[in-house]
């Protein structure tokens, strides 16, 4: 079986939205659109999002960090959002393990969001019914792109290449490769929820220097160093 | 959670409702143990009609809960694995069956359609009451588990709540047929008023234990596993957008945790003693508005009980919405 997800890798992300911005402008004008936005030059704008950067501060200054948290629906394997809702709008899709919601039967009653613990899915102000991250899926099952277009909007768009995707049930594709030796890890798995998508954890990259690696103790040259100095340049500032 | 008035309406309507149905057809089964005297049949009928305008207000009252109501039929398709579905199912029986119980009263359809042992005479009216009785329970059951099911919500994930809205339902409706026993003249008055208070004080006791269990509650998720990040200090800088979303809207009440307060304050006096004052003061001086003074200020204080129910769950999704920067 498929499971299509993204791995979002937390150490490479540096917040700059682009995901976010290239999903709503893919999204808003295909299948999952119109993603309607409220206020969107005035003081509060408000509007539906399928993907979100959000930022947090661990720790207490001087010593912080800034992790910027990109979240849209995680594509959960055990979808609590699809039991519960009335109509069956909310469904997984079996081929592919996308959760989508079918925009035609949803009735607004806002009961899946609620069994959601991630926040996930938006209700369409203007449409009034239930969105959420759909994959891309009229990208990804268009089978008339190239490979290298047949992906996310969001993946696509990433600078900075912090967002994988692909199927996690493939032990060797390259986001099981990620999760699997990259320290991937679920949102919440206290829930049991088994979110497909997973996030790659922030790595500190330490190096090693040793005080003889910047100073060389053994030069062979200082040996043969006659010079008597009186404050200029020595040989050790030089050459080593 | 935000609290919305379709859904405190919808609750509380059709609670007083179904309450208002058990209340006359336990008035009936007395009639016929001899507990009671026989009422004539208009007595059940009206009775019937108002719970059952009460059951149809607060469907109305419902609809304005969906973003696209006119689809509101297609509710009914996942009773399987929906709570929600089997609410929607159910709702409709209890109305029919209410009806067809008042229908039976008025048309005095009381002919016995067959004898169980030596005494009871089993007729139309008896057969719906039962059945009705039956679905009102059913209807207590998926209205409130369409709330205690949620886990996420663990305020609520408790079969507490399927008790409070049972017996407060229950408590409202009997209040009400006091009510309207008063309303009318008759002395089932007390027979009604009794049963109010009774149900009312195991209302409170389980609405008490639900506070409490609530006020020692511990939430299973943090901002910690919200994002994976292990240390003790996770502070949210911004929610990635500037003027609120959804998210921000559906789940949190909007008022200050001391207008909170103030609203659970408000109904633990108006749903419990004031009431259950009224019907004592009733009782002593056989006054007739009372009782349905007690309905009014109990009806009110349920509306606050549902909004403090919804004000005090606290979802897990709140955790990525702490801070608008
Ligand atoms: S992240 Fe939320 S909306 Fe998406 S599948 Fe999981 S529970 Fe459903
Ligand atoms: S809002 Fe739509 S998708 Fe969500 S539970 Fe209701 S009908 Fe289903």
């Amino acid at each position: 079986m498929t499971q299509l997800a993204l791995v979002i890798d937390l150490n490479v992300c540096v917040g700059c939205h682009a995901c976010v911005t290239s999903c709503k402008e893919w999204n808003t004008s295909g299948w999952a659109g119109p993603m309607v936005d409220q206020n969107p030059y005035d003081g509060s704008p408000t509007g539906t999002f399928f993907n979100r950067v959000q930022t947090f501060e661990v720790g207490v200054y001087p010593k912080t960090e800034t992790v910027h948290f990109p979240k849209s629906c995680l594509h959960c394997e055990e979808p609590p959002c699809v039991p519960v809702c009335p109509t069956g709008a909310s469904y997984k899709r079996p081929d592919n393990g996308v959760v989508l919601v079918d925009y035609d039967k949803c009735i607004g009653c806002k009961y899946c969001s609620w069994a959601c613990p991630y926040g996930a899915r938006e209700l369409d102000e203007q449409q009034q019914v239930m969105k959420k991250c759909t994959l891309c899926i009229d990208r990804i099952t268009d089978a008339k792109l190239s490979d290298r277009d047949r992906r996310p909007a969001c993946v696509l768009a990433c600078p900075t290449s912090a967002r994988l995707f692909g199927d996690v049930h493939d032990p060797d594709s390259e986001v099981s490769i990620a999760i699997r030796e990259r320290g991937g890890y679920q949102l919440m798995p206290e829930w049991g929820t088994k979110p497909a998508n997973h996030y790659l954890p922030r790595r500190k990259t330490v190096m090693h220097i040793d005080q003889d690696e910047l100073t060389r103790v053994d030069n062979p040259l200082r040996k043969e160093d006659l010079t008597t100095y009186t404050g200029e340049e020595t040989l050790d500032d030089v050459a080593w | 959670m935000h609290p919305a008035f379709s859904v405190i309406f919808l609750t509380t309507l059709i609670g007083a409702g179904q309450g208002l149905f058990l209340a006359m057809v336990t008035g009936q089964l007395y009639a016929i143990a001899r507990f009671l005297p026989v009422q004539a049949d208009r007595f059940y009928a009206v009775g019937s009609l108002v719970a059952l305008i009460l059951l149809l207000a607060g469907l109305a009252s419902s609809f304005f809960h969906l973003g696209r109501p006119e689809r509101a039929w297609r509710a009914a398709a996942k009773w399987r694995t929906s709570w929600l579905s089997r609410e929607v199912i159910v709702l409709p029986i209890v109305m029919a069956l209410v009806f067809a119980y008042g229908i039976a009263h008025w048309m005095a359809w009381t002919q016995p359609l067959f004898r169980v042992g030596e005494s009871l005479q089993v007729d139309a009216t008896l057969l719906l009451g039962l059945l009705g009785t039956l679905a009102s329970f059913a209807l207590f059951v998926c209205t409130a588990m369409i709330y205690a099911g949620v886990k996420f919500l663990q305020e609520w994930h408790t079969p507490l709540t399927v008790v409070n809205f049972t017996f407060l339902g229950a408590a409202s409706g009997f209040m009400l047929a006091a009510a309207y026993s008063a309303y009318i003249g008759n002395p089932l008055v007390t027979f009604f008023g009794t049963w109010a208070v009774i149900l009312t004080l195991v209302g409170l006791i389980s609405r008490l234990a639900h506070l409490s269990r609530n006020a020692h509650l511990k939430h299973k998720s943090s901002v910690q596993t919200a994002i994976g990040v292990r240390h003790t200090a996770v502070v949210q800088k911004a929610q990635g957008a500037t003027g609120g979303s959804f998210n921000t809207r559906e789940f949190f009440h909007g008022r200050s945790e001391s207008t909170a307060g103030t609203v659970r304050l408000v109904f633990l006096v108006l749903v419990f003693p004031v009431p259950i004052l009224l019907i004592g003061a009733a009782y002593v001086t056989a006054s007739p508005t009372l009782p349905i003074l007690a309905f009014v200020a109990q009806y009110v204080g349920l509306m606050a009980e549902r909004w403090s129910f919804f004000a005090e769950a606290r979802h897990p999704q709140n955790l990525y919405y702490q801070s608008v920067a």
